[in-house]
């Protein structure tokens, strides 16, 4: 199993869909087979377009505000010593998060395509919101898919999707959270792919969805690059690029542009959501090592039993507690090119603090999983060495949350 | 070559001039035991039975089939009490067809190779995989015909006439035609007359294929579609169960009395 050079990883697969042979695919009901078709076919036909790529890039621009910005966190840093740790607010874009970048571009497609309705799943709520953001701002009608357990923990997303005047249904089925959203939304799809298209909002299911959504996020890194030269006149020669990683989204943004570097100037390194330190329960497939298994149209590795059946996953962070994860991060993980690891509900809450108290940032629990593991190296490390965290979602949906674990 | 009992049975319902009545429960639902007591009674009346082996992450089902596929694993079924529960039925019904239903990941995490061996040991003539469509699905199938087991192809309307040639000629005995875009036990929504179009535009390709139609069946809609080889209920019966459950009835006979109607409209 190689990575090849020059050639964008979402595009790195075979005729099946598969990533290294065996991760990814389209594992589909006979049903969707044509709309995914159909959708593959326009959505290749859009990325060659120019004009395309120019409405694509209007609307970064104008309407999610690009670029956002690399900030050096000088207190963190000076209060941690060893390595300097950076951050790219990339919860400056409109909406408060990177699941803005997949959403514009969904609805962007699903204008193409002639469609009127459009539909996603949510877990943490930013999906949901940004999509119906994009609905909105582009003229569609929109449902969003979200487990009941995430209605209640992440108040202002929906508060803030009703206000832009999605339905939100709920779902009541399993553990009543993102991976029960995502299958409600796939079931809905299958019943009404004639007229909606559907969002998934994360580098997840099937082939072409995995694509589109890495293809959109890459955005951030694309920035990142160009702010890098900036700062530094030149790529540094130690950089560490820390990312949570739920479905992986963010990540494979964060990563997109630097992934042909050599691990030992540019290491890429991937958090999980390791659950409550005394949970048996966690939603970290790759650092824990999960089996492959096939879930949402995709084969990934997956936290599941011995049978097959998903297991229930438990995390701080709705927008990480997912039992499967990306297959172009299994495939990362397999070519040794990315690390993955995980950090606590308890780190997580940690990083929270820290972050907050010496800069004047608000990070998301998400993030704050990526800032733990930062905070956790950084001090072992040389002066010269640049940790990045990409810090993609803003913790205004957390406040209950952090209310009641902080007392805040 | 002898004759398939799939096909055996497809043939003995012609002669009666009717579809074939297809049923499908869930193994395990609502407990090991009763599964195999619901299986043995309407199989008096079914002609050939789908049984579910359940998965708690099924994209292509309605409410009442994720009813019973929580129920039975909550109920502790595994993979090998379907095996055993498919034995122990075939040890007094031998002629009676068993197809297997269910998703990828539980043949994947068993084993391809082992599973189908196994579907052979247990006397499993069919096999049903939601979500391994054509053509990834074409080693699998290729794999089932090898050991005798009828891997059967879904169609829908969304099947493009490009794909629908090659499913066709790839098919084996039997071949499964969704009603309409949706999950299992939504409201027919098709008019019977267009769901039988499809149908025949499936039968024109190769007429020797029994084409079966699910999705949408009940009391209400089965005689309009009795044209068809065959006819598969499932939401139906699974709802029954459900129902008897919560009103404390006797489930068993409950759900064979609904297929013993299900029969009487297409006699």
């Amino acid at each position: 199993m190689k990575l090849k050079k020059n050639i964008p990883l979402i595009d790195q697969h075979d005729k099946y869909g598969f990533w290294g042979g065996k991760f990814g695919g389209s594992f589909i009901p006979e049903t969707l087979k044509k709309p995914v078709e159909d959708l593959t076919i326009q959505f290749e036909k859009l990325r060659k377009d120019k004009k395309f790529i120019e409405k694509r890039d209007f609307y970064f621009k104008n309407y999610i505000g690009t670029p956002t910005s690399l900030i050096k966190l000088e207190n963190l840093s000076n209060h941690l010593g060893g390595a300097q740790i950076w951050a790219k607010i990339v919860s400056e874009a409109n909406g408060g998060a990177h699941k803005i970048y997949n959403a514009t571009v969904h609805a962007l497609i699903c204008k193409a395509m002639g469609k009127k309705f459009i539909v996603g799943d949510t877990g943490a709520g930013y999906a949901g919101k940004m999509l119906s953001m994009a609905a909105k701002k582009f003229g569609l009608k929109c449902k969003i898919f979200m487990g009941a357990k995430d209605i209640k923990r992440q108040k202002p997303n929906c508060d803030a999707m009703r206000k832009n005047g999605a339905e939100i249904i709920p779902v009541y089925s399993g553990s009543q959270t993102l991976v029960d959203a995502v299958s409600e939304c796939m079931r809905y799809w299958v019943s009404n792919c004639d007229n909606t298209h559907m969002c998934v909002g994360s580098t997840v299911g099937p082939n072409i969805f995995v694509k589109i959504c890495g293809w959109s996020t890459s955005q951030i890194s694309r920035e990142l690059k160009m702010q890098l030269r900036e700062k530094f006149n030149k790529i540094p020669k130690k950089i560490k690029l820390v990312n949570c990683v739920g479905g992986g989204s963010s990540a494979y943004g964060f990563w997109s542009e630097f992934i042909d570097f050599e691990k030992k100037q540019i290491e890429l390194i991937g958090v999980e959501a390791g659950g409550p330190k005394k949970s048996k329960l966690h939603a970290a497939p790759l650092s824990r090592g999960a089996k492959l298994g096939i879930l949402h149209g995709a084969a990934a590795y997956c936290c599941q039993n011995d049978e097959g059946q998903i297991n229930e996953t438990e995390s701080i962070s709705a927008g990480l507690d997912y039992p499967s994860v990306s297959p172009i991060h299994c495939f990362l993980k397999d070519t040794k090119r990315a690390r993955y690891t995980y950090a606590t509900d308890e780190d997580a809450l940690n990083a929270y603090k820290m972050v907050t108290k010496f800069e004047n940032l608000n990070p998301s629990l998400e993030p704050c999983h990526a800032f733990a593991e930062a905070i956790k190296i950084a001090p072992e490390l040389s002066e010269e060495t640049v940790i990045i965290v990409n810090s993609c979602g803003d913790a205004q949906k957390d406040r209950d949350i952090l209310k009641k674990r902080l007392r805040k | 070559m002898s004759i398939s009992l799939i096909n055996q049975s497809f043939n003995k319902a012609k002669e009666e001039n009717r579809p074939a009545l297809l049923t499908y429960t869930v193994a395990g639902d609502y407990t090991k035991k009763k599964s195999l007591e619901i299986l043995k009674s309407i199989s008096k009346y079914a002609d050939i039975c789908e049984l579910g082996f359940p998965h708690n992450t099924p994209i292509a089902d309605g409410g009442q089939i994720q009813t019973s596929a929580y129920r039975a694993i909550k109920n502790g079924i595994k993979i090998n009490d379907v095996f055993s529960i498919v034995s122990k039925f075939k040890k007094i019904k031998k002629d009676k067809p068993i197809i297997l239903m269910g998703y990828y990941n539980m043949i994947y995490q068993y084993n391809d190779e082992k599973f189908i061996s196994k579907c052979k040991e247990s006397n499993v003539d069919g096999l049903i995989v939601v979500d391994l469509p054509y053509p990834e699905n074409k080693n699998f199938a290729f794999k089932c015909k090898k050991k005798g087991i009828n891997f059967i192809q879904l169609i829908s309307p969304t099947t493009s006439k490009k794909r629908l040639k090659k499913i066709v000629r790839d098919s084996h005995d039997m071949i499964y035609y969704i009603s309409m875009l949706s999950t299992t036990g939504g409201k027919l929504k098709v008019s019977p007359k267009n769901i039988l179009k499809k149908y025949l535009e499936i039968k024109k390709l190769n007429k020797f294929k029994n084409v079966v139609i699910g999705f949408g069946i009940t009391e209400k809609t089965i005689n309009s579609l009795n044209k068809a080889d065959g006819l598969v209920v499932g939401s139906r019966i699974c709802s029954e169960i459900s129902k008897s459950l919560k009103k404390r009835q006797n489930v068993v006979t409950n759900v064979t009395n609904v297929v013993k109607r299900l029969k009487n409209k297409i006699i």
